[in-house]
C-alpha cells in the first residue's frame, strides 16, 4: 500500500550531492513530493528533509539506495514515529474590503500572520504541519488564492518524554 | 575511445584488479558512458581518468567541454572533478578504494587541463576513511546459523551463484560448500566459472537460455541459497512464479540487491567469500555433519533424469553449427582459455557449450549487454595475461561494432583470437523475430558483410575461414597456434536458434526446447 513517508537525510555538503539524490529518484522512478535542504549546525553537513511515497518494498529500496550513496551519512524514516513537522507557506489571496474581516478571523484562528497588504490583496504567512496547511487552504480558497509558495516539510524526532 | 574503457574492464575481469583507462575531454569522455555503464551493471572495478577543459573556463561551453561528472553520475559508482592539483593524490587513492571495495564499480576522475599539467609535491595520502561508506564484509553469524538449519531441513536444495562469487573470488569456498552438503549448483551468466562446470553437481546456467535441468531444479527446489546474485529479469522470468516452493536465502554485500526483485526469506549482508567461509566452518561443527554429503539422493536422481532426457543438444549435419565450433574450441583449449564474448547468440552458445571452471575465464557484458565489448575486452585481458590464450567469440554483427580494435592488437603484439560465428544476421534479434514476430526479419539480415579474412589481413592480422564442418577443427587449431592476432570466420547455419528459450515474461519452467 502506498504511503507518505518523511525522510530525514544527513549528507556531506558537497557539490553534486543534490543532483545524485534527485538523479537516484528520477532514474529509479521514485516520487519526490517535497524537498527541503539546508546546512546543519555541523560545518560540512546538510540535512535534506524529503517527503516521498511508496509501498513498503519501494521505501525499503529508497532507503537502501540512499544509504548506498557515498556522501549520504544517515537516513532516518520518521514515519510511524513521534516527530514534529513544520512547513512555512506564503499565500497571496484576493482580499476585497467586504472579505477582509473574515480573512483576518481565519488568520487569527490559525495563528497565521498577514505580512503584506495592498488594496486588493493580503499575503499571509503560516507555519504548521500538513493538516493545518490543508485546513487553511480550504478555508481561504473561496476568496481566490492568487499564488502560493511552500518550503516543503521539515521535521525532527521528539525527545522521549518518559524515559522509563 | 569507448574501447579503452572495455579494455580496462577486460583487464579487471581477467585479473580481479581494478582496470584503468584514460580518455580526453568532451567526446572522449562522452564515449566512456557505454563502458562505464557496462562496468556499473556488472560491478567491475574500473578507474577512468578523463580530461576536462581548464578550471577557469568550465561552464563556458569551451572547445571539447562536456559536463562529464554530470553525464556519468548515474553510470558510475562514484565520480570526482578535481579542481586543485593538491587534491589529486588523495582523490586517486579514494577512487581506487571505492572502485574495488564493497560491491565494486567504476569510478571516474575528471581532470581539468590546468590540474593535469599542474605541479605539486607528492605526499603519500593517509589511508582512506569515509565515514559514510563502510561496506559490511563480515555477515551476522546468527543469520548464517539459520542458513545451516535450513540446509539441514531441506530436501530439494539448490545453490544459485552470480557475479558476486566471481568478484570476491569465492569459488573455492563455494565448491567446498556444495560438495560437503551435496547441493547442486546453478548460476547466472555472470556466475559462470564460480563452480567447476565439469562437476556432476553443476546444473548449467539458469534463466532465459538456461539448461532444462537448471530451470526445472530452481522451479521445484525447496531451498535456494543465492550467493552474489541480484535476481535479474533474464534469470527469474516471471517473478511471481520463480522458485515458489523455496525458502530463499540471499547472501550479498550490497543491501540494495536484497528484496529488490524477489522476496527473500533470509537475507545475509556480507562478502560472498567471507560468508561462505564462515558458513563452511559452521557446517563442520554440526554433529551430524558426516551424513550431509549423502543427503537428498532422490532429488539428485530427479535432476539427473532431467539432464538425461533433456540435455543441451544440436544436430550437426552439412552446415557448420555454431554450437559445434564452441564445443571444438572447448576441447582444443582444454577449457583453459580466457573467453570473451560479444552479445547475442554468440554469447549464449558460449555460456552453454564452453565449460568454465575458474573466475576470470569468462568475460562478457551481462547486465548492459554491450555489443562490441568482446574484442576490446580481449585486448585488455591479453595485455593482463600475456601467456594465456585469449579468444573473443563474436557474431558477424557484433564484431563490427569495435573492429578497429584490431589495430591496437597488432600495434601492441597482442595475439587475440577472434572466432566469428558468421550467420549473416543479427542472430538474437532475428531469433526473436522468428519466434515472436512471425518471421518478420526487420533490419536483421546483413545485405553486405565485409570479407573478414581480407579484413584481418588488411590490419596485418591472420585471416582464416571454415565453410564446412570438417574444416572447423583445422581452422581452430591453426588459429590457436598463431602468435599474431587472428580472425577465424566460421560460416555457420544462418537460422540456428539458441535453445532452450524462455519467452520474455514467462516462468522459467516454460521453455521452448526446439
Amino acid at each position: 500500500m502506498t504511503k507518505k513517508h518523511i525522510l530525514s537525510i544527513l549528507v556531506d555538503n558537497e557539490p553534486g550531492v543534490l543532483s545524485r539524490i534527485a538523479g537516484l529518484f528520477s532514474g529509479r522512478g521514485y516520487n519526490i513530493e517535497s524537498l527541503c535542504v539546508a546546512e546543519t549546525a555541523e560545518p560540512g553537513e546538510s540535512r535534506i528533509t524529503m517527503v516521498t511515497a511508496g509501498d513498503t518494498l519501494i521505501l525499503e529500496q529508497i532507503k537502501k539506495q540512499l544509504n548506498k550513496l557515498i556522501n549520504v551519512i544517515k537516513v532516518a524514516d520518521m514515519t510511524d514515529q513521534d516527530f514534529v513537522e513544520r512547513e512555512l507557506v506564503l499565500i497571496k489571496i484576493n482580499a476585497k474590503a467586504e472579505h477582509r474581516a473574515e480573512i483576518l478571523r481565519i488568520v487569527d484562528i490559525f495563528r497565521a500572520q498577514v505580512v503584506d497588504v495592498s488594496p486588493e490583496h493580503y499575503t499571509i504567512s503560516i507555519t504548521g504541519d500538513a493538516d493545518k496547511i490543508t485546513a487553511i487552504f480550504s478555508l481561504l480558497k473561496p476568496f481566490g488564492i492568487r499564488e502560493i509558495t511552500r518550503t516543503g516539510s521539515i521535521a525532527m524526532f521528539r525527545e522521549m518524554k518518559n524515559k522509563n | 575511445m569507448n574501447r579503452a574503457g572495455h579494455a580496462g574492464d577486460g583487464y579487471a575481469r581477467a585479473t580481479g584488479k581494478p582496470g584503468v583507462c584514460i580518455v580526453t575531454s568532451g567526446p572522449g569522455a562522452t564515449n566512456m558512458v557505454t563502458p562505464l555503464a557496462t562496468a556499473q551493471m556488472d560491478s567491475i572495478p574500473l578507474v577512468c581518468l578523463s580530461g576536462q577543459v581548464a578550471t577557469k573556463v568550465i561552464g563556458n561551453d569551451a572547445f571539447q567541454e562536456a559536463d562529464v561528472t554530470g553525464i556519468t553520475r548515474p553510470c558510475t559508482k562514484w565520480n570526482y572533478l578535481v579542481k586543485d592539483v593538491k587534491d589529486l593524490a588523495k582523490t586517486i587513492k579514494e577512487a581506487f578504494h571505492i572502485a574495488r571495495s564493497g560491491r565494486p564499480g567504476p569510478v571516474l576522475i575528471d581532470l581539468p587541463k590546468d590540474v593535469s599539467i599542474g605541479k605539486t609535491v607528492f605526499k603519500e595520502p593517509d589511508d582512506v576513511v569515509l565515514r559514510s561508506y563502510n561496506p559490511t564484509y563480515v555477515p551476522n553469524r546468527k543469520q548464517l546459523q539459520k542458513v545451516v538449519d535450513l540446509i539441514k531441513k531441506a530436501e530439494k536444495p539448490v545453490i544459485f551463484i552470480g557475479g558476486g562469487v566471481i568478484l570476491s573470488r569465492a569459488h573455492k569456498e563455494l565448491t567446498e560448500l556444495a560438495r560437503k552438503t551435496n547441493i547442486p549448483v546453478t548460476g547466472t551468466l555472470m556466475g559462470l566459472g564460480g563452480y567447476p562446470a565439469p562437476d556432476p553437481l553443476w546444473l548449467g546456467m539458469l534463466g532465459m537460455h538456461g539448461t532444462y535441468r537448471a530451470n526445472m531444479s530452481v522451479s521445484e527446489c525447496d531451498l535456494m541459497i543465492a550467493v552474489g546474485v541480484r535476481f535479474d529479469d533474464r534469470v527469474t522470468g516471471k517473478t511471481d512464479e520463480f522458485a515458489t516452493n523455496a525458502k530463499i536465502v540471499q547472501i550479498d554485500i550490497d543491501p540494495t540487491s536484497i528484496q529488490k526483485n524477489i522476496q527473500v526469506d533470509l537475507p545475509v549482508v556480507g562478502d560472498c567469500k567471507i560468508s561462505l567461509e564462515i558458513l563452511n566452518q559452521m557446517i563442520d561443527q554440526e554433529e551430524d555433519m558426516d551424513d550431509f554429503a549423502s543427503r537428498h539422493p532422490d532429488w539428485l536422481k530427479r535432476i539427473d533424469e532431467w539432464k538425461r532426457t533433456t540435455p543441451l543438444a544440436y544436430d550437426q549435419k552439412d552446415v557448420i553449427k555454431p554450437q559445434f565450433v564452441i564445443e571444438k574450441l572447448y576441447e582444443l583449449t582444454k577449457g583453459d582459455a580466457i573467453i570473451t564474448t560479444e552479445v547475442g547468440q554468440n554469447q549464449m552458445w558460449t555460456a552453454q557449450y564452453y565449460h568454465f571452471s575458474e573466475p576470470g575465464r569468462f568475460i562478457s557484458s551481462g547486465g548492459l549487454g554491450t555489443m562490441g565489448f568482446g574484442l576490446p575486452a580481449a585486448v585488455g585481458a591479453q595485455a593482463a595475461m600475456p601467456g594465456k590464450t585469449v579468444v573473443d567469440i563474436a557474431g558477424d554483427g557484433s564484431i563490427q561494432m569495435n573492429i578497429q580494435e584490431m589495430a591496437t592488437a597488432i600495434q601492441y603484439h597482442l595475439p587475440v583470437k577472434i572466432v566469428i560465428l558468421n550467420n549473416g544476421f543479427l542472430g538474437m534479434v532475428r531469433q526473436w523475430q522468428q519466434l515472436f514476430y512471425d518471421k518478420c526479419y526487420s533490419s536483421t539480415k546483413f545485405q553486405h558483410t565485409p570479407d573478414f579474412v581480407k579484413l584481418a589481413e588488411a590490419y596485418g592480422a591472420v585471416g582464416l575461414r571454415a565453410t564446412k564442418p570438417e574444416e572447423v577443427e583445422k581452422v581452430l587449431k591453426e588459429g590457436l597456434a598463431c602468435d599474431r592476432a587472428v580472425i577465424m570466420d566460421f560460416r555457420v547455419e544462418p537460422e540456428e536458434c539458441v535453445y532452450p528459450m524462455v519467452p520474455a515474461g514467462a516462468p522459467i519452467s516454460k521453455m521452448l526446447l526446439v
